[in-house]
């Protein structure tokens, strides 16, 4: 097994150079990040019955900013009105807000201690600036829409269905790996 | 020990947050250490030259899978406290290629992008605007959505319960399954890093 030094260098021009001038360190063997990251999920499901989590956090907040903005448009809305009823006071909502506020810290803490923290925006060389935000603005769009429907995303449907064998979590994760697949040829531009 | 702790009372749901934060932690810290702070590194995987996204997660859906399996084996887990997202067919088909099309645009997928966001990528910032952005969409098209969002309900069951396959064995054929496509994509991977090195003698 070899492991790939993909190091992605940021080749953006906004790389400060104190972050230049240090060599990231080469990532760490797939397969003993994935052995790490199923432990983080076991004890997710050891200590709380559930598992990891993403868009979930993100509905919540949402809801909660629309609940601000607009009170009555939020609680006469089914989907806005269950996460606020759920609502960030509850904990098992508010838990992802939680979880998601370490998956943010974990990975700051892992990325300065590798010497690859860089304010970049990662992109093939022949794709502008511009354009690479464009696409990851809709991109997202796409996977929050998508999320919802499906009723979670990579981390709660793939990963954390995935090892409790949920049957529609494996349908799902078959479906991102064509959908992506699928658009990866027209999109090489962006990448390539 | 009886597990899910906190099903079992063995903490509160204040301390369920400072769990939360800790598992959070550790899930932010391997998913960057895999190099999945990079959106090069991820769409790697659609281009076939570098396959880290599935060898990571298969790597971890196989690790915790096991570990479910022989600790409710052992009587220490209870199988029927542990959360299963209900199966609903059609939107999780619809939604599982719409998150696919927008991986591949967007460079992450959802938790990808708070690592990105967090270790300076402007990019992976925008995709979190973007997954907002998306979410609020659906909040607005709730009316519209709420059928297709309820069809091909199959409440919550697991491979095993559908197919009727004995747990143990499902488990093996998901371990057999992975180490098969784990020697594939190391395959894929010379074969591409081989064919690039012809191109550029």
């Amino acid at each position: 097994m070899t492991t790939v030094p993909a190091v992605a260098a940021p080749d953006s021009p906004a790389v400060p150079a104190r972050a230049a001038a240090r060599e990231p360190a080469a990532y760490a063997d797939p397969y003993v990040a994935g052995v790490g990251l199923g432990l983080v999920l076991l004890a997710a499901y050891v200590l709380m019955g559930r598992g990891l989590g993403a868009s979930g956090a993100v509905s919540s907040v949402v809801s909660w900013a629309v609940g601000l903005a607009a009170p009555a448009h939020a609680q006469a809305n089914g989907f806005f009105a269950e996460y606020l009823a759920g609502g960030v006071g509850h904990p098992l909502k508010a838990w992802l807000v939680f979880e998601v506020v370490g998956v943010m810290a974990g990975g700051f803490l892992s990325g300065a201690l590798a010497g690859r923290l860089a304010r970049s925006v990662e992109r093939g060389p022949r794709m502008s600036v511009r354009g690479r935000l464009a696409f990851a603005f809709a991109g997202g769009a796409l996977m929050g829409f998508g999320a919802k429907l499906a009723r979670g995303c990579t981390s709660g449907q793939a990963l954390s269905g995935g090892a409790t064998l949920n049957a529609g979590s494996w349908v799902f994760m078959l479906m991102v790996f064509a959908g992506a697949y699928a658009l990866a040829g027209p999109l090489r531009r962006q990448w390539r | 020990m009886n597990a899910p702790l906190y099903k079992f009372g063995a903490f509160g749901d204040e301390a369920s947050l400072v769990v939360a934060f800790a598992v959070g932690l550790g899930f932010g810290w391997f998913l960057e250490r895999a190099g999945f702070g990079s959106a090069r590194k991820l769409t790697a995987q659609f281009y076939l030259d570098d396959l880290a996204v599935f060898k990571v997660m298969f790597t971890a859906i196989v690790t915790a899978m096991l570990g479910l399996f022989y600790l409710a084996w052992a009587g220490v887990l209870d199988l029927s406290l542990v959360y299963l997202t209900p199966t609903h067919l059609w939107p999780q088909i619809a939604g599982g290629l719409l998150l696919g099309f927008g991986f591949v645009i967007g460079g992450y997928c959802p938790g990808t992008s708070l690592v990105a966001a967090a270790t300076g990528r402007v990019d992976g910032l925008v995709v979190v605007l973007g997954v907002a952005a998306g979410v609020f969409a659906f909040g607005e098209a709730w009316p519209l959505v709420k059928e297709f969002h309820a069809s091909g309900a199959m409440g919550e069951v697991t491979l095993p319960q559908l197919t009727g396959l004995p747990y143990g064995l499902v488990v093996l054929a998901v371990v057999l399954m992975a180490l098969g496509g784990f020697a594939g994509a190391e395959w894929i991977e010379r074969r591409v890093a081989a064919h690039a090195s012809e191109r550029r003698p």
